[in-house]
């Protein structure tokens, strides 16, 4: 459950740059490649952001679908799981494009 | 339409769960959910949909209905703020403050990463034998101390890092047992990681290699179950190869799925209880050691 530490992380980055304002929104990107569950960060945030500016607000997840590039052919390959390997025929290595964000994007205060 | 947050007639929009958890397919194909409370009974067990468009900043869902105009405007009493901050960018940056302690002493630490039972301390136990260099250990563990015991019964220097309920080493538990441990100069230092294929491998420690062990009883599958740790290793340890007579496994099949996840990882095996395949192990680490590069250069 590493998302309750993950999730710690975001109310510590917006605390911090609230410097004492009231927290109305936050707003993530996180990677369909990430390895987190948006699930847990949504269970485990009305408990960490408790106490501190945050509390109240409203956290808003962007997710974002997973892509890869072919290092051989070039192609963009829609990408469920972190898969490494191209379907083409060189079965070539996929870099990854996509999917990996775990970004505090913004946040709305009063 | 939903009384809380006003989602009703319009374009891709699903409500699915039982906590009013909302899904948003944006034109762009960005999936977008998010959770609140619905106040009002209603079934969630239909499609409904939303009049707005999601462009730019996407700001959903400020609380009530009125919210939802064609295009969902931002109250007029608060102000967005952008952050572009890596959530992870603290351990990140305390990962870094950790290698530049290594690199200044010349310590090569290792970061071994498994699921419980790989047989990850009797590697250990076995490597910190037979490894002919100064070597120390810092134990992660839950709970108990019956592997730092173990450890220290081979003479090696080892402090052991409690997480309690945590599931994984994180970079700043590393920084307070290194002052504790106080790994000697010019010496080769393991990380035993809570055991975990999961959280582990999302948190930097600061470590040169990160090293997964991942037995011939665990299934040859268990990269593609757990893709994340297989990527991020450095190195595979095939452990327990001395009971492929015994079981199952599938040798190809193994390394096939690995990689699938990591093209690039070395694969070695090894069986830490009879020692087979030990020393091409005591061979990666010389190479992954500055020391040994030095020497050599």
């Amino acid at each position: 459950m590493h998302e309750l530490a993950i999730t710690r992380n975001i109310v510590a980055i917006v605390d911090e740059k609230a410097a004492g304002r009231a927290v109305r929104r936050v707003r993530l990107q996180v990677g369909r490649l990430s390895g987190v569950e948006v699930k847990a960060i949504e269970f485990c945030y009305e408990l960490c952001a408790e106490g501190t500016s945050l509390e109240g607000s409203e956290l808003v997840v962007e997710e974002i679908e997973g892509a890869g590039r072919c290092v051989q052919c070039g192609e963009r390959v829609p990408l469920e799981r972190p898969v490494a390997v191209c379907p083409c025929p060189e079965r070539a290595t996929l870099s990854i494009e996509a999917g990996e964000e775990l970004l505090v994007k913004e946040m709305e205060i009063n | 339409m939903c009384g809380t947050c006003g989602c009703s007639d319009g374009n891709q929009t699903t409500i699915t769960g039982e906590q009013g958890d909302h899904v948003h397919v944006l034109p762009d194909g960005t999936v977008v959910r998010h959770s609140h409370d619905h106040d009002q009974e209603h079934a969630h067990d239909h499609e409904h949909q939303h009049a707005h468009a999601h462009e730019g900043g996407h700001r959903h869902h400020a609380y009530g209905p009125e919210a939802h105009g064609a295009t969902a405007a931002i109250r007029s009493d608060t102000t967005v703020e952008p952050l572009e901050v890596q959530i992870l960018a603290k351990n990140d940056r305390l990962a870094e403050r950790n290698r530049g302690w290594f690199a200044g002493r010349n310590v090569t630490a290792v970061n071994l990463m498994s699921s419980p039972g790989s047989g990850k301390t009797t590697l250990l136990e076995r490597t910190l034998r037979e490894v002919e260099r100064p070597v120390s250990v810092l134990e992660g563990d839950q709970e108990t101390p019956f592997d730092a015991e173990r450890i220290r019964a081979t003479g090696a220097p080892v402090v052991q890092i409690n997480t309690g309920k945590g599931c994984h080493l994180e970079a700043e538990m590393i920084w307070h047992g290194l002052q504790t441990l106080k790994p000697k100069a010019d010496s080769l230092l393991f990380v035993e990681n809570v055991g975990n294929l999961v959280c582990p491998a999302l948190f930097d420690l600061g470590e040169a290699a990160k090293v997964v062990v991942f037995s011939t009883t665990e299934g040859e599958d268990k990269p593609l179950k757990y893709p994340h740790m297989f990527r991020v290793a450095d190195l595979v340890l095939i452990n327990k190869i001395d009971l492929i007579p015994h079981l199952d496994f599938d040798e190809a099949r193994a390394l096939e799925a690995i990689a699938q996840v990591n093209p690039s990882a070395r694969i070695l095996q090894v069986s830490a209880k009879t020692g087979a395949g030990m020393k091409a192990w005591y061979d990666w680490l010389d190479a992954t050691s500055p020391v040994l590069r030095e020497a050599t250069a």
